[in-house]
């Protein structure tokens, strides 16, 4: 029997085809984990199931009813229940208030009956092992124990189809097992889970079958024991690589941006050593939470290092504020383009000169004649796509404002370029013309790091590649040495080995 | 040749509204009641209005950078009680305005630390300052006004039509000068971007703290200059001046085109929301309206400022430029 089924659903954002086609079927008492690389849409697949986001088309149906009304709130009457990485509790409010919210239903006069909610809280808490007092306060409870409060207000609300989003990314092996050992109770009580993790070496401790999304399709679903880590890694990176890089071997020169053992206790990166070089795009891969842009941050002085060195052209620096960074000739164009890498109700041409303000001035005040100029030699060069070097960026579109960003950039003349997913969400036309443009800088002797999800790019654009997980880079591969399937193996972690020696314990209940 | 820079002329269009509601109300009392071209009147109206545009100037750059300082009726009592005690002690005339302005920069510089170095919300911190300067104040002058002020203090030893000619001359070189700084000068570039979007400016390699602390000291300094101008017109200082000052302060630079979140506006629109806001009262009294409904009429003003831009900002959606656009011409 199917606790859920979806088929053929497809769902665009402005032009970004994000599922293309995604199906599912989810039994009754099962644990399905749903895997899938950055970007490969897991999670636009949850949203769409738990109502947060309504597809284009194609249908779901739970326990054989058709889902037609789309909304969280129907999602949750029908028995869907999503707990994500984050425990999303009110952190002021009890944990009886907490697993109440949603499903309680009030007393006489809209009253609460505080003894009742309290016996409820006490009874579901118990299901899922957890020894909570319910009139703890959220907040101050670890994560995994708001793991298991939401795990309850989900029992609570009779939930019939789980979703664990990554439930294990930030828990202690021991707290992992505890969750897993809470799972295979609620798998025995016919509650169907949907598993996503990047664990791939727990999966055949705690998954029954698996599905593999890949661009925004599902390309299969297998029993878990049937397969192995290597298998599933191979579906995972089969992207196709569509597009054709202007990759040209350029000179490397010296080095621009050294570092040793960087490390930001703010922000969690540690011991990262690497060096760029002039004439080479290093780029740096790994998947969503490894550190990648907070080692980008780091390098920028936005949550400044506080461990290690820095060097820059042989020489070591300190970098406290983005100010200080510029001065040494660093930029860095960050990702999401539209919260902060441009000022969208400012004109083109003020973005373009924005960060080079210094040398637009004439006797201490700004020369507009001057700013006119670079604005439109850069716009020329990139091929801004603007009526006017006058029109608000807000105007452009995503390409269009990612080209103005990295202008603003180009006017500093860096010598050491940071690019944060230079050519997320934006039409392959733009992202050619963007690599071309990598491709003339450093053939102009600038050093490129580039952060990139998309292992397509990151394999056609760099000269070495560093991979980075938990905060740090594990690994540098040569351009010859790195395969998709290398890769995401290594952003992964853990080893081959360690997977198969943790998938010796019994699959099932 | 090069393409125009519009992006002055779309900044300078919100100021329209004000601007032609300005125009129309001289018209009307022009024609019912030509009387109110009277010099005397004009010359009350300048006089009147001069201290209060030095601290609408001020409000404005607040607000462009996205912030709001409600302290300013109270820096402001504080600055005149201040600046009539000091001539009484025996500060030269020529020393009254550093000092008066240094108290006000002081103040000022308060607020912006504690909102641009700590983070905290400038509409509590300043309303925490408006409550304890004007309360420090009531328990130290008890009340009382400053009086027996020495000769030179009235009119800054000037003869009163020199004095005039000062006070609205430099409310209006304050205006200009705020005007050609926001144009013209790199900070001012770097306070429309913070109060646009002041992560984008920390990414650009702006520090969003200097510039929060600076306005505020800047602010405060021109309080501390409307306050010794204002106060000079008279014989003695009154302990509660600026009561309510912020409020009108903060209608003019709005009713002046300024978005109340930041990132938009000039001060030619906040000199245009003073004059607009300044006059209407003696104008419905010229005009034969009971000046009562003045703060009727100003709230009326203030609602149509804010309807003018929500229609504006509709039209300028219908009137967007196509997507599909040539590239920049040279």
């Amino acid at each position: 029997m199917l606790a859920l089924r979806a088929s053929g659903i497809t769902k665009a954002y402005a032009g970004v085809q994000a599922l293309a086609g995604a199906s599912l079927e989810l039994r009754v008492g099962e644990v399905h984990a749903l895997i899938g690389e950055n970007g490969a849409g897991k999670s636009t697949f949850i949203k769409i199931l738990t109502g947060a986001v309504v597809a284009d088309a194609g249908e779901v149906e739970v326990a054989g009813h058709p889902v037609r009304d789309h909304s969280p709130r129907a999602s949750r009457a029908m028995g869907i229940a999503a707990i994500y990485q984050q425990p999303a509790l009110f952190p002021e409010l009890s944990v009886a208030e907490n697993i109440a919210i949603g499903w309680e239903r009030a007393g006489r006069g809209g009253r609460v009956d505080w003894a009742e909610r309290k016996r409820c809280a006490l009874e579901l808490l118990s299901r899922v092992g957890a020894r909570i007092h319910p009139d703890a306060e959220a907040g101050d409870l670890s994560m995994p124990e708001q793991q298991l409060v939401e795990i309850a207000r989900a029992l609570g609300a009779d939930a019939k189809v789980l979703i664990l989003d990554e439930p294990t990314a930030s828990l202690s092996d021991d707290d992992a097992q505890n969750l897993f050992r809470v799972i295979r109770q609620l798998r025995a009580h016919d509650v169907a889970m949907i598993y996503i993790s990047h664990r791939l070496e727990e999966l055949p401790a705690i998954a029954d079958r698996v599905t593999v999304l890949r661009d925004g399709r599902t390309l299969g679903t297998y029993e878990m024991r049937e397969m192995n880590r290597e298998q599933l890694i191979q579906m995972m990176v089969g992207r196709e690589l569509s597009a054709v890089f202007p990759k040209r071997t350029v000179p490397i020169g010296d080095p621009v941006l050294e570092l040793q053992r960087v490390g930001c206790s703010a922000s969690g990166v540690h011991d990262v050593s690497l060096t760029v070089h002039a004439g080479e795009i290093v780029g740096v891969s790994g998947l969503v939470g490894a550190g990648r842009t907070e080692l980008a941050r780091a390098i920028f002085g936005l949550t400044p290092s506080d461990a290690g060195e820095i060097l820059v052209r042989g020489k070591r620096v300190q970098i406290h504020s983005p100010s200080d960074a510029i001065a040494h000739g660093i930029a860095y164009v960050p990702e999401d383009r539209r919260r902060h890498g441009v000022v969208l109700e400012m004109p083109v041409s003020e973005n373009i000169t924005l960060a080079a303000l210094g040398t637009m001035t004439r006797f201490g005040a700004l020369d507009f004649r001057r700013e006119r100029d670079v604005a439109t030699e850069y716009t020329r060069r990139l091929g801004v796509k603007t009526p006017s070097i006058g029109t608000l960026v807000s105007a452009l579109s995503g390409g269009n404002q990612q080209k103005v960003a990295l202008s603003r950039w180009l006017v500093t003349r860096p010598t050491m370029l940071i690019l944060d997913e230079p050519t997320q969400g934006i039409d392959v036309g733009a992202k050619a013309e963007v690599h071309e443009l990598m491709m003339e800088l450093v053939a102009s002797g600038v050093a490129i790091l580039m952060i990139s999800s998309e292992l397509p790019e990151v394999l056609g654009m760099s000269d070495r590649i560093a991979v980075m997980q938990g905060g740090t880079v594990s690994e540098v591969l040569d351009r010859a040495d790195a395969t998709q399937e290398r890769l995401l193996a290594r952003a992964l972690g853990r080893s081959t080995s360690e997977f198969t020696a943790m998938a010796n314990p019994p699959v099932g209940a | 040749m090069t393409t125009p820079l519009t992006a002055q002329r779309g900044r300078r269009t919100r100021e329209l509204p004000p601007a032609v509601a300005f125009i129309l109300l001289l018209l009307a009392v022009a024609i019912i009641a030509p009387s109110f071209f009277s010099g005397a009147n004009l010359r009350d109206l300048a006089l009147n209005n001069a201290p209060v545009l030095i601290v609408a100037i001020g409000m404005t750059l607040v607000i462009l950078i996205g912030e709001i300082d409600i302290s300013v009726g109270s820096q402001f009592a504080l600055c005149s009680v201040a600046a009539g005690s000091l001539a009484k002690a025996g500060v030269p005339m020529s020393l009254l305005p550093p000092c008066v302005i240094a108290i006000g920069v002081v103040m000022g510089a308060l607020n912006g630390l504690l909102v641009g170095a700590l983070g905290l919300p400038s509409i509590i911190v300043t309303l925490a300052m408006l409550v304890a300067w004007r309360d420090g104040l009531r328990w130290q002058t008890e009340g009382a006004w400053v009086q027996n002020l020495p000769a030179d203090f009235q009119w800054l030893g000037l003869s009163p039509s020199s004095a005039y000619w000062v006070i609205v001359l430099t409310s209006i070189t304050i205006t200009v000068a705020a005007g050609w700084m926001l144009r013209h000068l790199r900070i001012g570039r770097a306070i429309y971007t913070v109060g646009s979007d002041a992560e984008a400016a920390r990414l650009a390699g702006i520090e969003p703290p200097r510039v929060v602390v600076g306005v505020f000291a800047v602010m405060g300094a021109l309080v501390g200059l409307a306050a010794l101008l204002n106060a000079v017109r008279f014989n003695e200082v009154p302990s509660n001046a600026g009561t309510g000052l912020e409020l009108k302060v903060i209608a003019a630079v709005v009713v002046g085109g300024t978005v109340i979140t930041g990132g938009r506006g000039t001060p030619f629109g906040t000199f245009i929301g003073v004059a607009l806001l300044g006059t209407i009262g003696t104008a419905l009294s010229y005009v034969g309206i009971n000046p009562f409904w003045e703060k009727a009429v100003q709230g009326a003003i203030i609602l149509a400022a804010l309807a003018a831009d929500v229609a504006l900002a509709r039209l300028a959606k219908h009137h967007r430029p196509p997507r599909k656009a040539i590239v920049a011409a040279p």
